[in-house]
C-alpha cells in the first residue's frame, strides 16, 4: 500500500539516566514509546491473544492519537472505530463477540494515515478467522461461504452458467479450453462481471472493446472461480485457499502473457496472495490494460455527460493505481470530469470490501446509513441531479451497490452508474441517431 | 447417549442435470456433490441433543467412489461429530436396500441409543433408509420427524410428525430407535473450510466393510427428463363457473360419463 506519510522506524530505544546531547543535559522521563508498549493497568489476555495471531501484532501498537478517527468511513456512519477497537481489547474485549468484528471493510484508510502502522487489513480477518473456526459467522455470510465452497460463486450458482453473458455479447469470446493455443491476455471475468444481471453489461462491453482493438485474449468459462479475496478478508483463509488452488490449477493448464481483471479484488488477490500459494504472473486490472492503448481506441460519437469517478480501494488506495481509469475518463469524447472531495488515496469506500458485500443486513443494524449511500449522495453533489451525471466505477461490486443507493437515497433517475467499460463501449458505438 | 446419524451425498443441482450416453444415469461430467439436505438436519438435531445432554455423535456414510465422502465425513467432524466412520466400497451410490443393509451391519459393532438420518433425498425419494435400517435391525421407527426430545432419564424419545391441515402428531419412542428426520430446529452449522481442510489431513476416518449382500432387485432401464407440457389451461371465475369448465372438459374426454349425477 502507498502511504502519505514518512515513516521513522526505530526497533529498541535504549533510555539512558543522564544524556546530555550537544552539551545540554536532556536527562528524564522521555513521554515517547518507540519499543513494545502494554498497558499493565488493565487485563492484557485479550491484547496478549490477538497480538499473539498471525496478522493481529501491530494493534497492542496503538498510542489512540485518533488520525485514523475522520478517515474511517464507516465512524462516519456509526460508533464503530478504528481506534476504538484498540480501547475494548485493552479492556479485556476480545472482539469475538463484538460485531465490531464484521464491521471493518478493510478500505484501509486508517492504515494510511497511522503513525504506528497498525494494519485492520491484517489484524481483522486474523481475529475474524478464529471467530470462523469457532462458527461464530452472521448467517448471511456462512451463506455466502457455503456458496464459493459448493459453486466457486457467491450466488450459488452452477460453474457452467458463467459463461451465460456470452450470448448477447454480440462478439466472439473464445474459451481458452476450446481454443488449443496460447493467447495475449487470459482475462478473468470474475463473479459479479459473469453472473450479476448489472455486472454481465461490463463483461459484454469489455468483450467488445477488447474484440474491436484486436485483442489476442480468452477466458477461463465454467473452469474460472470466484478469486476468493474478500472470503479471505472476511476470515475464511481455508476458503479463499481451496479457490485460490482451483484457479491456479486452471492459470497452470493453459499459456498466456498476461491476466487482465476485471475486479480490483481479484487483482489484489493474483498479485498480492497468490505468489505465496504458488503462482506469479503479469496482473492488470482493465484500467491499466487499456490505458495504453487509448490512442488505438477508435470513438465514435460523444457522450456528453458531467461525470465523477469512485476510487475502488482495491484498486487504488490498496494498490496505488489512480490514474489509468482518470485517463480513459478523459480521452471519452464528452465527459466532463469532476472529482468528488473523498478522491483517490482518500477515497471513500463503498461498504463491499472485507466481506461487506455479504454482509449488507447485519451491518445496517449498527450504521445510520450504508456507505454506498453516503458516496452516492457525495456523487449527486459533484455531478449534480439533472440526470446528466454519472457516477463511474471500476470494480464489480458498485454497479449494484450504487444503483440500490441511489433508489435508496430517493435519486432516481437523477444520477447514472456506469462500469468506465460501458462508457468507453458506448462511446465506440456509432452516435444513437 | 449415543447417537448414530447416516449421511450421504447427492448431486449438487447447482448444475442442471443431464442424463448420460447409456440412457440410463445422470451424466457425471459436470456432477459436483454435496451433502444430503436432509442428513444435514439429522447431523444438527444429534449434535443439539449431545451438546445439551451429553454423549457421543458418530456418523457413517457409504464408501461411494462418486463424490468425495472424506470430505463429507471430515465435514461432520468440523460440525463437531466425536467419531466418523466409511462403511463399505461401492463404485456408485446403492439403492436404499443395499445401503440400509450395509449401515444395519456396521451398527452391529457401534454401540448406539438414537440412530437417525435424513427422511428421503433427492436422488431416490423412496424415504426408505431408515424403516429398512429399523427393520434390519428390529428396532422402531418414526419418518418425517421434528422436535426430538429425549425423555424418561434417556429410555424414551418424544418426536413431532406433521400431517395436512396444521395437525401435529407426538410420538413417544422406546430406545434404541430409528428416525428419519425432517428438518432441525436450528439451520445446520457452518463447517469453515479451513478447519475441514486442516481435518482432512489430520481427521481419522474409521473404515469398516459391508455392503454384501441386500439389493432391492430393482434395475433403472431408461432416464429421462419430464417433458414440460404445454396445455395446461388456468380457469378462473367463480366456483360455479369453474366447476362447469372442470365438467365440461371430463365430459369432452369422456371421463365419468355414466356416472349418476
Amino acid at each position: 500500500m502507498s502511504r502519505d506519510l514518512p515513516i521513522i522506524k526505530v526497533d529498541r530505544t535504549i533510555e539512558l539516566e543522564h544524556a546530555v546531547v550537544d552539551g545540554v543535559d536532556i536527562s528524564g522521563h522521555w513521554n515517547r514509546m518507540f519499543s513494545d508498549r502494554s498497558t499493565t493497568a488493565l487485563p492484557t489476555e485479550a491484547m496478549d491473544w490477538i497480538t499473539s495471531l498471525d496478522g493481529g501484532e501491530s494493534l497492542r501498537d496503538c498510542y489512540q492519537c485518533g488520525k485514523c478517527v475522520p478517515v474511517c468511513p464507516v465512524q462516519h456512519v456509526g460508533d464503530y472505530g478504528p481506534r476504538k477497537l484498540n480501547s475494548k481489547v485493552i479492556r479485556g474485549n476480545n472482539l469475538m463477540d463484538d460485531p465490531d468484528l464484521w464491521l471493518c471493510t478493510t478500505c484501509g484508510n486508517c492504515y494510511r494515515v497511522c503513525p504506528k502502522e497498525v494494519n485492520p487489513l491484517r489484524i481483522m480477518p486474523a481475529i475474524r478467522e478464529q471467530a470462523v473456526l469457532e462458527g461464530k459467522i452472521p448467517d448471511e455470510l456462512s451463506d455466502v461461504f457455503r456458496n464459493l465452497q459448493k459453486s466457486g460463486n457467491p450466488m450459488g450458482e452452477s460453474p457452467r452458467k458463467r459463461i451465460d453473458w456470452i450470448a448477447e455479447a454480440g462478439v466472439d469470446v473464445p474459451i481458452i479450453s476450446q481454443l488449443g493455443r496460447p493467447v495475449d491476455v487470459l482475462w478473468y471475468v470474475s463473479d459479479y462481471t459473469s453472473y450479476h444481471p448489472r455486472g454481465k453489461d461490463a463483461a459484454r462491453a469489455m468483450a467488445r472493446v477488447m474484440t474491436r482493438l484486436g485483442v489476442d485474449f480468452a477466458i477461463l468459462g465454467p473452469e474460472e472461480r470466484s478469486d476468493g479475496d474478500s472470503a479471505r478478508l472476511a476470515g475464511e483463509t481455508g476458503l479463499f485457499d481451496l479457490l485460490a488452488e482451483q484457479n491456479i490449477k486452471a492459470f497452470d493448464k493453459y499459456e498466456f502473457k498476461r491476466l487482465v481483471v476485471m475486479d480490483p479484488h481479484a487483482y489484489n488477490a493474483f498479485k498480492n496472495h497468490y505468489p505465496r500459494l504458488g503462482w506469479e504472473g503479469e496482473v492488470l486490472h482493465y484500467t491499466q490494460f487499456l490505458a495504453p492503448l487509448v490512442d488505438k481506441i477508435e470513438f465514435q460519437s460523444s457522450v456528453d455527460l458531467d461525470v465523477t469517478y469512485h476510487d475502488p480501494c482495491y484498486l487504488g488506495r490498496n494498490n496505488g493505481e489512480y490514474e489509468a481509469p482518470r485517463l480513459l475518463l478523459q480521452a471519452i469524447p464528452g465527459i466532463r470530469l469532476a472529482e468528488m472531495p473523498h478522491n483517490k488515496a482518500n477515497g471513500y469506500c463503498c461498504g463491499g470490501g472485507g466481506g461487506g458485500m455479504w454482509l449488507d443486513g447485519f451491518v445496517a443494524e449498527h450504521v445510520s446509513e450504508r456507505l454506498s449511500e453516503r458516496r452516492v449522495r457525495e456523487a449527486v453533489a459533484t455531478v449534480g441531479m439533472d440526470g446528466s451525471g454519472v457516477l463511474s466505477v471500476a470494480c464489480p461490486y458498485e454497479p449494484s451497490r450504487f444503483e440500490d443507493a441511489v433508489k435508496s437515497t430517493g435519486n432516481d433517475g437523477k444520477l447514472a452508474v456506469r462500469d468506465i467499460i460501458e462508457l468507453i463501449d458506448q462511446a465506440m458505438q456509432p452516435p444513437a441517431n | 447417549m449415543d447417537y448414530v446419524v447416516l449421511l450421504k451425498q447427492v448431486p449438487d443441482l447447482a448444475e442442471e442435470l443431464e442424463i448420460d450416453a447409456a440412457g440410463t444415469g445422470l451424466d457425471r461430467e459436470w456432477m459436483s456433490f454435496v451433502a444430503s439436505e436432509w442428513d444435514e438436519y439429522a447431523l444438527e438435531e444429534a449434535l443439539l441433543l449431545r451438546d445439551a445432554r451429553g454423549g457421543t455423535v458418530t456418523c457413517l456414510a457409504l464408501g461411494v467412489a462418486a463424490g468425495d465422502v472424506d470430505e463429507l465425513l471430515a465435514t461432520c467432524l468440523t460440525r463437531g461429530a466425536d467419531r466418523v466412520v466409511k462403511v463399505g466400497t461401492f463404485e456408485h451410490a446403492p439403492d436404499s436396500h443395499t445401503a440400509a443393509a450395509a449401515f444395519a451391519g456396521a451398527l452391529a459393532h457401534i454401540h448406539y441409543d438414537l440412530v437417525l438420518t435424513g427422511v428421503q433425498a433427492i436422488d431416490d425419494l423412496d424415504g426408505q433408509v431408515g424403516p429398512l435400517v429399523a427393520t434390519n435391525l428390529g428396532l422402531p421407527h418414526v419418518s418425517v420427524v421434528t422436535h426430538i426430545a429425549v425423555a424418561g432419564h434417556g429410555s424414551i424419545v418424544t418426536v413431532h410428525q406433521e400431517y395436512a391441515g396444521g395437525v401435529v402428531g407426538e410420538f413417544e419412542v422406546q430406545l434404541p430407535a430409528v428416525l428419519g428426520v425432517q428438518t432441525s430446529r436450528e439451520t445446520p452449522r457452518y463447517a469453515p473450510v479451513s478447519r475441514v481442510r486442516q481435518l482432512m489431513k489430520t481427521a481419522t476416518i474409521e473404515a469398516m466393510v459391508g455392503g454384501e449382500g441386500g439389493g432391492s432387485g430393482l434395475v433403472v432401464e431408461a432416464m429421462t427428463i419430464p417433458e414440460t407440457g404445454s396445455t395446461a389451461e388456468m380457469i378462473n371465475g367463480s366456483p360455479q363457473v369453474i366447476a362447469e369448465r372442470i365438467a365440461a372438459i371430463l365430459a369432452e374426454r369422456g371421463i365419468g360419463s355414466g356416472v349418476a349425477r
